[in-house]
């Protein structure tokens, strides 16, 4: 399993549309992918699950994947983050 | 348009004012339009056993279909309005294909034996328990897309046609209790002149929407759908976040020229704000504005004052009756300085009878306090306690945005003295290593007629004069205006006063100074073109006086306002030149 730890640090959070990014980029994956935000786990796939979060800027996010090709997930999902989901 | 004919009490003929929140600018004006959009009822049913598998395959045709309906919507948007806007879409896709809710529903269905859209209903419900929980706002507004997506899968599932906003083609002003994104992108432009929902905040998808696609709208009404009825005259608009509700045509139409005024009068003042005080052939005059209190400042670049003509220190006492200690000064020379910085501001020493200065002076019973010890007069004589003022000042010139005026000077003996208290005081400050503007300019009102006719001695000593009409036009006339039997005699316009005023400008312009008036001649619209014609350098009135003063400066040319002056001045009584500017404003701007 690869881990890595993440800041949002675009100004709306994870909200629908970073959200639905996310979930998009998840799926492309074969590996089991979640986020962990405090005590709260969720499927990396579900827009749902990723939108209970509630993932505010200047939250943390741990991104964990499981499956054969977890590091390349990780590594494509925190760039996500990273690139604050496209926003200006 | 037939009014209808309803009796009406006197109250109701005002328009009331709801508010809600700014969602999308503009304003739209119009007939109400509620949309009624009945809650889809959804009963509890039972099937059989054999029937669990066609009722799961209900189920996911109909996420087919409003996948096929939402994907539609999303290339639309793309396509017509943003390709940003559609990524909404791909995120109520999403939603509608999650698995939280899709698994469930298929596993409650084998379950209880319920029809699909029962389970459905209370599977969204329960999500969206969860996600309430949260304090998180921007959460909760994504709550609405997830009902829009139920919504109309619901709608799928029982064979209802989702209504679109489509249809509609009358113009109208949509009132709903929530709209989806979905409808905002099926309004046609020309029949939606606006829409206003209860629910939503600015954040919403619905309001983002509404402004790329420019219709005005105003959301988190809160329940204004049911204080409002179809084809009720409204106003709404999207940029304060209001809806106006008239009881007929007739008080709309008025209450609109009201508002349209006063938008005009708003749009005209922030144009002119932006330009600058300057005639056709490009002389420019500094407009500045008279404050009484740090305060005033905010207004007075509201009107587009160019910077603080004249601070009248002393109101810093009148507010508190008392003598403000040099901190006090301090922050109020240093609030207005900050608030109109790089702009500048003429501070005015403390203009006051010398009983105010101190309690142990005791109160003084002057004859003739106009012609007593005052200003600086009673400042000179008290120099510690001026000395503060003077710090105070000085303290607040660091950025070099502050100028220092002497009121009532009579000649130049009073304007040394002041000078040198000044001096020591920067020494004292130098000292202490305080910044402070080294430079600062030093000036004087011109408002006794001595200082007016002997203004070649003060001008050497000066940095620039202002001219104090008010005081001036008293002592020139010898004219207590407060005097109701006498008040008549106060006249700005006598021949006598306006020769003074040339005569200053003059003097100051060959000692190579500049020359201002406050005072409220500065500010009467029937004088301007002769004082810019005279050779005024500055004009310094009331903030509101601006936009006119302004209007009239950018209208003329230097070159006819100085035939005018010209003119004027050659005429020998006061009712001549009144007539003369009376005439001459009516030629040029109309009855004023």
């Amino acid at each position: 399993m690869v881990e890595r730890k993440v800041e949002v640090i675009n100004k709306l959070g994870l909200h629908v549309r970073p959200a639905a990014m996310l979930v998009q980029k998840a799926s492309k994956f074969k590996s089991e992918i979640r986020l962990q935000k405090d005590d709260l786990e969720v499927n990396a796939k579900s827009i749902l699950s990723v939108m209970a979060l509630a993932a505010q800027m200047g939250s943390f996010v741990i991104i964990k994947a499981e499956g054969e090709d977890e590091a390349l997930a990780v590594e494509e999902l925190a760039k996500l983050f990273e690139e604050k989901f496209g926003e200006e | 348009m037939p009014l209808r004919s309803i009796k009406r009490n006197k109250n109701k003929e005002v328009c009331t004012i709801y508010r809600g929140i700014p969602a999308s600018p503009g304003v739209a004006i119009g007939k109400a339009f509620l949309l009624n959009r009945e809650a889809v009822e959804v009963k509890e049913k039972k099937i059989d056993e054999n029937e669990i598998q066609k009722e799961i395959l209900k189920f996911k045709k109909a996420l087919d279909e409003t996948k096929r309906e939402l994907f539609k919507i999303k290339e639309k948007v793309a396509k017509r309005i943003d390709p940003d806007h559609a990524k909404i879409f791909e995120g109520q896709i999403l939603i509608l294909e999650d698995d939280l809710i899709n698994d469930r529903v298929i596993e409650r269905i084998k379950q209880t034996r319920n029809n699909a859209e029962f389970v459905y209903k209370k599977v969204v419900e329960q999500t969206i328990q969860t996600l309430s929980s949260s304090t998180d706002e921007y959460l909760k507004e994504r709550i609405l897309d997830i009902n829009a997506v139920s919504s109309r899968l619901v709608y799928n599932l029982l064979g209802i046609k989702h209504l679109t906003l489509e249809s509609i083609d009358s113009p109208v002003i949509l009132i709903a209790r929530t709209l989806s994104p979905a409808d905002v992108v099926h309004m046609k432009k020309e029949s939606i002149l606006g829409f206003a929902t209860d629910v939503g905040g600015e954040t919403s998808h619905v309001a983002l929407l509404a402004k790329s696609m420019q219709i005005p709208a105003v959301v988190g009404m809160k329940d204004l759908f049911d204080q409002i009825q179809t084809d009720q005259s409204i106003i709404l608009d999207g940029t304060k976040g209001e809806v106006v509700i008239c009881p007929d045509e007739k008080t709309l139409e008025e209450f609109e020229k009201r508002r349209t005024y006063i938008l005009k009068k708003t749009v005209e003042l922030s144009e002119l704000k932006l330009l600058t005080a300057e005639t056709q052939d490009k002389r420019k005059i500094e407009l500045s504005a008279n404050i009484e209190l740090p305060q005033d400042a905010d207004s007075a670049l509201e009107y587009g004052a160019e910077g603080i003509g004249l601070f009248r220190t002393e109101y810093l006492y009148l507010a508190q009756s008392d003598l403000p200690t040099e901190e006090e000064q301090y922050r109020a020379y240093e609030e207005v300085a900050s608030k109109v910085f790089p702009k500048s501001v003429i501070l005015r020493t403390f203009d006051l009878g010398g009983d105010k200065f101190g309690q142990n002076l005791g109160s003084l019973y002057e004859a003739n306090p106009f012609l007593g010890w005052r200003a600086i007069r009673a400042c000179l004589d008290l120099p510690e306690l001026f000395k503060i003022q003077l710090r105070a000042m000085l303290k607040t010139s660091a950025k070099k945005n502050i100028k220092i005026m002497f009121p009532m000077i009579s000649e130049v003996e009073e304007l040394k003295k002041a000078k040198a208290l000044l001096e020591e005081v920067k020494d004292e400050l130098k000292h202490k290593k305080i910044p402070f503007d080294e430079n600062i300019e030093v000036g004087i009102m011109v408002e006794i007629p001595s200082a007016a006719l002997a203004g070649d001695s003060l001008a050497k000593e000066a940095n620039f004069f202002s001219i104090g009409t008010n005081d001036l036009i008293q002592y020139t006339l010898a004219v207590d205006r407060g005097n109701e039997r006498i008040a008549h005699l106060y006249q700005g316009f006598h021949p006598a006063v306006l020769r003074l005023i040339k005569e200053t400008i003059d003097v100051g312009h060959r000692n190579g100074i500049w020359v201002g008036l406050c005072g409220e001649m500065a500010g009467d619209p029937l004088a301007t073109v002769l004082l810019v014609g005279m050779g005024v350098d500055e004009l310094s009135t009331s903030a509101m006086a601006i936009p006119e003063i302004k209007k009239i400066i950018r209208s003329i040319t230097f070159e006819e306002a100085q035939r005018l002056a010209d003119q004027i001045l050659s005429l020998s009584t006061i009712n001549d030149i009144k007539k003369f500017l009376i005439d001459d404003y009516a030629k040029r701007f109309g009855k004023g």
